[in-house]
Order: structure tokens, then C-alpha cells, then sequence
């Protein structure tokens, strides 16, 4: 099966080259000849995803499409990727976005297309890198590559404060990343490899384990972002643009979850269950004070963003919350559901979320001055009755209402709270009642009501890819919504090996198997 | 057999989610006539094959079945499915659903003939019917809370059906948001079930009430209560919202800013009664928590009285219509409360029946009056719309308990059993139904003689007022009939007989069986209704009849009196007691303070403008210091180089 040992390689860089071929035709070369090369790339990259998913063993925890290569030799550092559950799930997550995004581009962007097109392929090539790859230092480079087209699209297609946001994103995401390089070379000191799998059970000393801790928590913490290092994503999603605001929104706030499933919870699992009740409290402050800042924005990227880190409070609520389930019902099989529950809201946070800043982007690119204010609008669903419909749709997933991808996650995570105390629980289901106010609120002042103006009244439906792209996410919305199981069996087994991981017990006192 | 039923009751689910999509996402091809067609079929044809599952379960005496569709999520120890339930109680539901469902799909077709919205507004009535009946249909709580949610949201859309109106809007977004809350209390006690008893599934959970009935769960540190007690106090949260319950009946007068069909089909006859169906159904594991019995008994005497005298100061015909359900649905949960659940269930189809007729008849008024709903503007439309007339005196007869119409035998089972429960609170439950008896007749007829009665006052030429069309009076008449004579039929099968007609559904606890009594001193239907002239219920219903006579059309100014007379009294009412100034002023400008709050002090200014931005500055701060120390001058650095040079000595010296 020499086709599975390079997939992943050509995954990560069938895009960059993409990226590559749009630069070189450049926007001379006919208007649309970087859109097509952009969108077969795209489609392309998810077409390859298909042999991933069926390939993919879901009995297994291992890695599997694994390839090894020796890169540099002075340090044992190694080409080396792989995907288990988790990382299979984000990369056909971030293929699926990649597509919404170059075609969201391709009707919405009119400067500088072909640079537009390579900047979120090479995004999304780094960003598959970062889900697959195994080596450490391997990670970091895709890790940080991401950080460059990204703030290249906000600096460039962005809105107008957006160098003061661009610096901001790059600053904050940076800093956060240096102490998780610190982190890697102390443990390649320890173990004399970069191997991540080597990092796992290694026993730290409960002091050491502590200060990795928080120096993978403020990577990951920044980039989810828990409060109070979250300020950065409302001003660099409002800059951005709208395929800008996907990318951050569905797929970039995944990484920092990601970090703490591959990272912080196996490897210094000591620490984790010390911390799990900062990290609650975190998660549960960016639920409902992120929830009530949410309802007084007027902007509606940010209204979006502060949705976003609300959300991303229960991904992050869902894996610190599995000590408290064990202490509680004394069977780690409790604890699946949570983690499963952080991982499914991840997904769906980005069908949700995606959409809806997609249609932020749509409305301002029909208004006369790209207004995103909420005051400027009203009456919307008269003049644009389809996208109304769509919108109503994403409104409702992001909500959290049964038979919507929203709800999926936050019920899970919800059941376990409970589970873990009857408190969090409580908290934890404020949000049916914040994320309704805050959604339904934008989206009566901005589509409800009698027209608010003549450049409301002037606006066209949604057309063209428009339209493809939201019947895409619409079909996303409802099939994990109402059939989610698929994805929540690519990740039992994974899970599962992570609890073994995470436990500071010892393995052998629990039951391994039950599922 | 039992295949062939499950079979049946999925299509039954599954036909109307069809006709809404139809309608809904292909309304412009099927055009007017055919989306009214294709979606009142199929509702058609769901009605006859419910008939046909109540005819299995109830007359054939068939055994429930349940059976799941497909598993939604499994993880770790839980296992979702997705499945349905058709027992004696689930058929009678989805029977009286697809019954008012179907009435009130022909009605429309006569009501929204004009509006432009015409298909998407079948399709928003046939999707509310598929979620009403996932909610009924559920063999889990899982799927029950899809379909509570789903009923939920398709009221949004309904409430705000004419989305251009901004009070329309505002009322949805109410609705919704009132519901929220209680959706809190129900996916809490859906995790609270979880946790006891490791599966949403009815099949699983019910069964174990007993087991688990000793049991406590933690809710603060040190703090312990009885885990069926938090159950049962969160899933009645969640009915209160639903069911418009003291205090969360807020949004229910607001809902009426919602066409007048779906006011009548779901404000009235069906979702509003999903909290009373959802407590019977659960009677396993409210009867081992008389706490909460007591609660509801509380809580649903207060609804029923104090909203039935706010029913009486109302202007709008459809407001008035709208505060009497608030209050019948406090006499079914007063019934739930005396652990009377079949009583309560049998109020809900009684009060399904009217409920919807005076909406409709109310609605063929306001129709024939180009969409007035003022009554001070209406009067001595009796002649002029005779159909409409005649069959909302019926409903207001049903309405006021007056034997032999329906609402007589449901509410006095009701009355008559929390009479008899010995659960505390009781008493005052029953002093707030038995006032309230008084209050139905007074509010309803009250209405009866403004619109119908006396001389016209409204601005429209009376003499263009006609009677509405046959898609709409028809509707009328299919009502009045089970109006009439539903509780006459039902009542022995529902309560007296043995078995009752709802069976094994519904669990009593011996301590709490009321039935006993009742069937012995019950002499049958008839006699029954002419019993009832001996009884103080009665008389209360002819005197409130003869009282709002002489409050409207006798003394017309007797409410202004009233007013002077009772300052505070007439002040509170006008207020509806301050709920929505409470919601309003405190709680929703509140979170917003909150907010507000927390964005400009907290995240703007404490961490962006010191932490970040602060940051910034202090690097630059420091930037700018230590170029201080770049100063060029040679005698500046062989200072500092000797100064080190000394530092380091001393150190090492030490």
C-alpha cells in the first residue's frame, strides 16, 4: 500500500504546490485561472480524504498512515506524520473548510485573487500538517508556518484597523507558541527524542509536569482562546476577511484544543487533573461572561467571535472535566462522552460559526459601505428571502437546537457536567439561554423588521457559489445534527487510549476495555 | 402485528415533516392550491391512520410497543437512540394533534387566502405537527427533547410569521427566549436521569423509579437532595415554560401576535400542553416526589386563578382567549399536582376542542372584520356572522364547564380530585380552581356579549361584515361538534371505567389514588350532568354567565368604577401583577448592564488597554530607557565595565 504511507504528504502539500502554481499564473493570467486552480486543488484535497476516511482503521488507536523520514539528523528530527481519530476528524474538517473558503473567495474577493487563493491553500497545507504530524519539531514549523498566510490575509484583504489587529494576532499567537518550543526542547533534553509518542507516560516529576503545563497552556489557551487571553480574536476576526474569519473561526480556535488532547493531557497528566479546576473555571467564565459580553456587541463579527469563544468553552470544559467525572462516578467509560462531546463541538463549531461569518461577509458585500453593524441593517429577509432561510439554519445550530450540529457537542459536554458536579452542569446550561438571546437578537435586527433603508431594499439573494456553499454547510449542519455517530466512531478507540493517557492512575487499576 | 403499528405511527411522524418540506422548499412550483393540497392531504391521511393506532392500542387493547429508529450517539457508557413509543397515552395525544392539526389546515386556507407568505406558512404548520408528534411519539427523552425544541422554534416562526411587524418579532423572540429558560431546567434533569440511571430510554428509566426513589444527588458542597425530587423540580421547569406556568407564562399573551391558526393550534390545543403531557408521562417519577406535587399544585392553582382574572381586563379578543389558556392549563397541572394525571390529560382534550374553536370562531371575527381584534370595536356581530356566533358560544359553554359540554366533566373530575388529594397544598389549589370556576364564565361570556352582542362600535361599514367562507366555518363546526359532546363520551372511559382509558401509561402511587372515591360516587354521564345542579360548581358557572351580562351590557361603566373603587387592585392587574416589568426591566437590562460591564471595564480596558496594550507600552518604555544606555560615549562604557568587573568580584568573593 504504497498510495497510504504518502496521502498525508500529499494532503499537506498538493495544496502548497497549488499555492505555488496560483502565484506564478498571478492574476494576469485571466481572472479565473487562479479561481480554477483553487478550487480543483480544493476539491481535490477532499476527494483524498475519502480513501483517509475508509483507510482508516477505527478499532485502533495508533497512528495509521504513518510516514517517517529522517529530516535533521543533528537533532533526531523526523518527517514523521500519522493520523488517529481526533487528527483524521479535524483534517477532513479542515478540507471541508478549505473548500467553503476558496469558494467563498472566488465570488467575494476581487484584488489580488491568485495571492488570496495561495494564501488559504498554504493555510490549509499547514494546517493538515499540524493535525498530522507526530514529530514535535515538525509540528512547530506547521504550527507557525499557519501563522504567516494568515496574517498576511488579515493585513492585506482586511478591513480598516487591521495592521493594529493583524500585530496583535501575530504577537499574541507567537508568544504563546515560543514557551511551547521551550516545552518541546526540555523534553527532547529528557527523552532525546522529538517524537511525541515518546513524551507519553514518561512520569514527570510533578514539578516539571507543572511548569510544561502552563507553558503548553498559554500556546494552546491563546489560540482556543480561553479568557483572559481572548481579546485578540474579536479584533482580528472584524479585520479580517470574511474566508479569513472562517479559517480563525472553524479551524484555527481547533488548535488549541488539539494541543491539549495531543499534548498537555497525556503528557504531563499529573498536572492536568491538579489544574482541571482552573481550567473548569476558565471554560465556564468564557461560557457565560463571554455570553453576556456577546449580547451587547453591535458589531456582527463580533457578536460571532464572542460566540466563538463561548463555544470553544465547552470544548475545553469537555476535556478538563474527565478528573471530576472519575472522582465522581469512580468508571472512566464516564469520561468518554466528555471528550467526545469537546471534539464533536469543535466540528460543529465550525459548520456553525463558519457559516454564519460567511454571511456576514455576503451582507457587507452587498451593502453600499461594508457596514457589519448590526444598527445599519433590518428587514434583510425581504430583500434576501433564500439567504434568510439559510441563515436561520446556522442561526439555529449555533443556538444549540436538536437536529443541528450545535447541539450535538453541548449536549454531551452538558450530560457530562453533570456527571462531574451539579453545578457546572448548571453553568454549563446557562448557554441555552445566552446563545439564544445573543443569536436571536442579531438575527432579528438584522433580518426581521420592516426595511431599514434603501440599500437594504437594494440587496440581491444569495446566487452562484454562494449558494453551493451553504447548501454545503446546511448538509453538514443537519447530518451531524441528526446522525453524528459516524464521526463519534472514528473516535472512540483514540479517546479512549487518551483517557489511559491522562489518568495520573495507574492504567491497571481500570477497565481497558468496555466499549 | 407490533411491527406493523410502529410502522404506521413512524408515518404518521413522518408524513407531515414531508408535506413541510414540500411546501417549505418547492412552495413555488406546487404553487397556492397545491401546497395547501399536498400538506392538508397528508395531515389527512396521518389523522385516519391515528385514528386507526387508538383504535389498535385502546380498543383492541394491543400492547405498547417501542422500537428505536436508529442509535444517535454512543459514548462510553451511554447509548442514545433514536426511537418511538406508541402506548395508550402517545395514540390519544397524537390522535387529538393530528385531529386539531388537520381542523386547523383547512382553516388556514380560508384565513391566509391573501397573505403572501401562503406556502411557507403550511409548511411552518405541517413542520410544527412532525415536531409535535416526534414530542409525542418519543420512547426517550432525548428524542422527546428534539421534538420539545422543534415545537419551541416552529412557535418562533410562527410567532413572527409576519416578520415586517416589529411586536411580532419581539413576542417570538420572547417566546423563544422564556422557553430557554425552562429548556435549562429540562436538559438538567435529563442529565440528572442520565446519571441515576444510565439511559434516557422511557423503557429503562421508568421501571427504576422505585430503586432509585432513596437515592440523593449532590448539588452543592454539603448540600444533598433526593435525586427523584431535583429530577422531578427540573423537568416541571421545564413544563412551566412550556405550559406557561407562574412565572414563566410571560411569553404566551405575546404569542398572539402570531397568526390566529397557529395561536389555535399550538398557543391553545398542542404545545402549550406538551409541560402537561410531558409530567403524565412521567408520573413514575413525580409520584415518588411529593415535594414537587405540592409545587405544582401551588403553582398551577395560582395560574389558574390570578391569570383568569387578567383575562377579565383584556381588550383584545385574542388576549382574552390567550390568559383563559394560561389559566386551563393551571387547572391541568393543579390535576397533575393531586396525582390526578389522568384528569389532567383528559382536561387537554376537552380543552384542545374548545380551546381551538374560540380561537378559530375568534379568528373568523377578525377576518370578517379585516383584522380587528379590539373588541370595543366590535358588537352585534351575531346576526351578521351567525356560524362564527353560534359555535363560539359553544366553545364558551365548553369553556365555562356548563353541563353536559365537554369542559363540564374534565374540569369537575379535576375540581373533584384535588378536593379529594391529601398532598399539601391542596387546599389552595382547590380555592383557586373552584374561584376560577367562577372567573371562566365571567372573562369568556364577557367576550361573547362584546363581540356578538349589543350595538356595533367598530369603524369598518357593518354592513360589508360577512360571515367567512366554508374552508373556514367548516373548521368551526368539526370543533363544535367534540365540544359538545367529548366529555359526555370520555369521561366513563377516561376516568371511571376499568381499566382507564389510558391504562398502564400513567402510574399512581397507592397513597395517591384518588379514583377510588371518585368512581364510587360517579352515576354515570348523564346523571352525572344533571347532578350537577345541586352542586356549588354550577351555580358559580350561571352566576359568573349572569355577571358579565351585567358588567358589559348593563353597566358598561362598572369597570371604570371598579377602577376608582380599587386603585392598587385595578393598578396590578393593569400590570399583570409586574412579570413583564420584572423580565424586562430587571432580568433582560440586567444581563444586558452585565455585559456591558463586563465588555468596556474588563475586556477593554483591563486587559486590552493594560494587559496588551499596556504591554506595548511598557516594552516601549523600556525601549526608550535602556537606548539611554547606548549613549556612545567611551568613558560611559568602561564605567559600566568596571563597575561590573567590581560586582562580579565582590560575588564572587562573598
Amino acid at each position: 500500500m504504497f498510495f497510504n504511507s504518502i496521502i498525508l504528504t500529499l494532503l499537506i502539500w498538493f495544496p502548497v504546490l497549488g499555492a505555488v502554481l496560483a502565484l506564478l499564473i498571478g492574476d494576469s493570467g485571466g481572472k479565473n485561472s487562479a479561481r480554477t486552480i483553487g478550487i480543483l486543488v480544493a476539491v481535490g484535497n477532499l476527494l483524498l480524504c475519502i480513501p483517509l476516511y475508509l483507510g482508516f482503521d477505527t478499532s485502533s488507536y495508533a497512528m495509521q498512515f504513518v510516514e517517517d523520514h529522517l529530516w535533521i539528523r543533528a537533532y533526531q528530527v523526523h518527517y514523521a506524520l500519522g493520523v488517529d481519530g481526533i487528527s483524521l476528524a479535524m483534517i477532513i474538517l479542515t478540507n471541508f473548510t478549505g473548500l467553503l473558503v476558496i469558494l467563498a473567495g472566488c465570488q467575494a474577493i476581487k484584488t489580488h485573487i491568485s495571492q488570496y487563493i495561495a494564501a488559504f491553500l498554504i493555510m490549509q497545507g499547514m494546517m493538515i500538517g499540524v493535525f498530522a504530524a507526530t514529530d514535535a519539531i515538525l509540528f512547530y514549523v506547521f504550527w507557525e508556518g499557519m501563522l504567516i498566510p494568515m496574517y498576511l490575509s488579515i493585513g492585506m484583504w482586511g478591513s480598516a484597523n487591521r495592521s493594529y489587529a493583524s500585530i496583535k494576532f501575530f504577537l499574541y499567537t507567537f508568544l504563546g507558541s515560543i514557551l511551547m518550543l521551550v516545552g518541546f526542547l526540555y523534553l527532547y533534553i529528557h527523552t532525546g527524542t522529538f517524537d511525541i509518542r515518546h513524551y507519553y507516560g514518561l512520569g514527570l516529576s510533578p514539578h516539571v509536569q507543572i511548569l510544561l503545563f502552563f507553558a503548553f497552556l498559554f500556546a494552546f489557551a491563546v489560540k482556543v482562546p480561553m479568557w483572559p487571553l481572548h481579546t485578540w480574536l474579536p479584533d482580528a476576526h472584524t479585520e479580517a476577511p470574511a474566508g479569513g474569519s472562517v479559517v480563525l473561526a472553524a479551524l484555527m480556535l481547533k488548535l488549541g484544543v488539539y494541543g491539549f488532547l495531543r499534548f498537555s493531557m497525556p503528557i504531563v497528566p499529573q498536572a492536568c487533573e491538579q489544574l482541571a479546576w482552573m481550567m473548569i473555571i476558565l471554560s465556564l467564565i468564557a461560557i457565560v461572561y463571554i455570553g453576556l459580553v456577546a449580547i451587547v456587541q453591535t458589531d456582527m463579527k463580533k457578536l460571532i467571535a464572542y460566540s466563538s469563544i463561548a463555544h470553544m468553552g465547552f470544548a475545553t470544559l469537555g476535556c478538563f472535566m474527565v478528573y471530576d467525572i472519575i472522582r465522581h462516578t469512580h468508571n472512566y467509560l464516564d469520561a468518554y462522552m466528555s471528550l467526545e462531546g469537546a471534539v464533536v463541538q469543535m466540528i460543529a463549531h465550525a459548520f456553525g460559526s463558519g457559516a454564519m461569518f460567511l454571511g456576514v461577509g455576503m451582507l457587507a458585500d452587498r451593502f453600499y459601505n461594508h457596514s457589519r453593524n448590526i444598527r445599519d441593517y433590518g428587514g434583510v429577509a425581504h430583500s434576501m428571502p433564500i439567504f434568510a432561510a439559510f441563515y436561520m439554519v446556522f442561526a439555529m445550530s449555533n443556538v444549540g437546537l436538536p437536529g443541528t450540529a450545535g447541539f450535538v457537542g453541548e449536549f454531551m459536554v452538558i450530560m457530562s457536567a453533570f456527571h462531574a458536579h451539579f453545578f457546572i452542569g448548571f453553568i454549563a446550561a446557562l448557554t441555552l439561554v445566552l446563545s439564544a438571546s445573543y443569536t436571536l437578537w442579531m438575527y432579528r435586527r438584522v433580518f426581521f423588521g420592516p426595511v431599514a433603508n434603501t440599500h437594504v431594499a437594494a440587496m440581491s439573494d444569495m446566487h452562484g457559489l454562494e449558494t453551493i456553499n451553504y447548501i454545503l454547510l446546511a448538509i453538514g449542519v443537519f447530518a451531524l445534527g441528526l446522525y453524528p455517530a459516524p464521526i463519534l466512531n472514528l473516535l472512540h478507540a483514540t479517546v479512549g487510549h487518551l483517557l489511559l493517557q491522562s489518568l495520573p492512575i495507574a492504567p491497571m487499576a481500570l477497565p481497558v476495555t468496555g466499549v | 402485528m407490533q411491527n406493523h403499528l410502529l410502522t404506521i405511527a413512524e408515518s404518521v411522524m413522518l408524513l407531515p415533516l414531508l408535506g413541510a418540506v414540500l411546501a417549505g422548499v418547492f412552495g413555488k412550483q406546487l404553487g397556492r392550491n397545491g401546497a395547501h393540497r399536498v400538506t392538508v392531504s397528508l395531515i389527512a391521511i396521518a389523522f385516519f391512520l391515528s385514528v386507526y393506532l387508538v383504535y389498535a392500542v385502546v380498543w383492541q387493547n394491543q400492547p405498547a410497543v417501542s422500537g428505536d429508529l436508529y442509535t444517535w450517539v454512543v459514548s462510553g457508557r451511554a447509548h442514545f437512540a433514536i426511537g418511538i413509543l406508541l402506548d395508550r397515552l402517545s395514540a390519544v395525544m397524537v390522535c387529538i394533534v393530528s385531529f386539531i392539526s388537520l381542523a386547523v389546515h383547512i382553516y388556514t386556507i380560508g384565513y391566509m387566502a391573501d397573505d403572501d407568505g401562503y406556502q411557507r406558512f403550511f409548511s411552518y404548520v405541517s413542520l410544527f405537527t412532525f415536531a409535535m408528534f416526534t414530542l409525542v411519539l418519543a420512547n426517550s427523552f432525548l428524542l422527546m427533547f428534539f421534538g420539545w425544541e422543534g415545537v419551541g422554534f416552529v412557535s418562533y416562526l410562527l410567532i413572527g410569521f409576519w416578520f415586517g411587524r416589529d411586536s411580532a418579532v419581539f413576542g417570538s423572540l420572547k417566546a423563544f427566549i422564556v422557553n430557554r429558560v425552562g429548556d435549562v431546567g429540562f436538559i438538567l434533569a435529563l442529565a440528572a436521569i442520565l446519571l441515576m440511571f444510565g439511559s434516557l430510554d422511557y423503557g429503562i428509566v421508568f421501571p427504576h423509579a422505585a430503586s432509585v426513589a432513596n437515592q440523593t444527588i449532590r448539588v452543592l458542597p454539603g448540600v444533598t437532595v433526593p435525586a427523584l425530587g431535583l429530577i422531578s423540580v427540573l423537568l416541571f421547569i421545564g413544563a412551566m415554560a412550556k405550559s406557561a406556568q407562574v412565572p414563566l407564562h410571560v411569553w404566551l399573551p405575546e404569542s398572539m401576535e402570531g397568526p390566529t391558526p397557529i395561536s389555535a393550534l399550538i398557543h391553545a390545543a398542542t404545545m402549550v400542553t406538551a409541560g402537561i403531557y410531558m409530567i403524565a408521562r412521567c408520573s413514575w417519577l413525580f409520584e415518588y416526589s411529593p415535594h414537587t406535587l405540592s409545587l405544582i399544585l401551588v403553582l398551577g392553582g395560582t395560574t389558574a386563578f390570578f391569570m383568569g382574572i387578567l383575562a377579565i381586563n383584556q381588550t383584545d379578543i385574542k388576549r382574552v382567549i390567550a390568559y383563559s389558556t394560561i389559566s386551563q392549563l393551571g387547572y391541568m397541572a393543579v390535576g397533575l399536582g393531586a396525582s390526578a394525571y389522568d384528569a389532567a390529560i383528559f382536561h387537554l382534550v376537552t380543552h384542545a376542542f374548545f380551546k381551538a374553536l374560540l380561537f378559530l370562531a375568534a379568528g373568523s371575527v377578525i377576518l370578517a372584520l379585516h383584522h380587528e381584534q379590539d373588541m370595543r370595536k366590535m358588537g352585534g356581530l351575531a346576526r351578521r356572522l351567525p356560524i362564527t356566533c353560534f359555535t363560539f358560544i359553544v366553545g364558551a359553554l365548553a369553556l365555562s364547564a356548563l353541563p353536559p359540554f365537554a369542559g363540564f366533566y374534565s374540569k369537575d373530575a379535576i375540581i373533584e380530585a384535588v378536593h379529594l388529594s391529601t398532598t399539601p397544598g391542596a387546599h389552595y389549589a382547590y380555592y383557586c380552581v373552584l374561584a376560577g370556576a367562577f372567573l371562566t364564565p365571567l372573562y369568556i361570556f364577557r367576550a361573547v356579549w362584546l363581540t356578538f352582542y349589543g350595538t356595533y362600535r367598530g369603524e369598518h361599514d357593518v354592513g360589508h361584515v360577512k360571515e367567512s367562507p366554508w374552508v373556514v366555518t367548516f373548521p368551526l363546526v368539526l370543533l363544535a361538534i367534540p365540544s359538545v359532546i367529548a366529555g359526555y363520551i370520555l369521561a366513563a372511559p377516561m376516568l371511571y371505567d376499568a381499566p382507564r382509558l389510558l391504562g398502564n401509561s400513567i402510574f399512581v402511587l397507592p397513597q395517591h389514588a384518588i379514583y377510588g372515591e371518585m368512581v364510587s360516587s360517579w352515576p354515570g354521564a348523564w346523571q352525572a350532568a344533571l347532578a350537577a345542579i345541586h352542586a356549588p360548581t354550577f351555580w358559580l358557572v350561571i352566576v359568573g354567565i349572569i355577571f358579565s351580562w351585567l358588567i358589559t351590557m348593563t353597566l358598561p361603566r362598572s369597570g371604570e368604577f371598579f377602577k376608582k373603587r380599587f386603585r392598587l387592585l385595578a393598578w396590578m392587574i393593569d400590570n399583570k401583577y409586574g412579570f413583564d416589568a420584572l423580565n424586562q426591566h430587571i432580568l433582560a437590562r440586567g444581563a444586558r448592564a452585565l455585559g456591558r460591564f463586563f465588555y468596556t471595564i474588563s475586556d477593554l480596558i483591563l486587559i486590552d488597554g493594560i494587559f496588551v496594550n499596556g504591554s506595548g507600552r511598557g516594552i516601549r518604555w523600556l525601549a526608550r530607557v535602556s537606548r539611554r544606555l547606548q549613549t556612545g560615549h567611551l568613558y560611559h562604557y568602561a564605567f559600566a565595565m568596571v563597575a561590573g568587573l567590581a560586582i562580579l568580584l565582590l560575588w564572587l568573593l562573598w
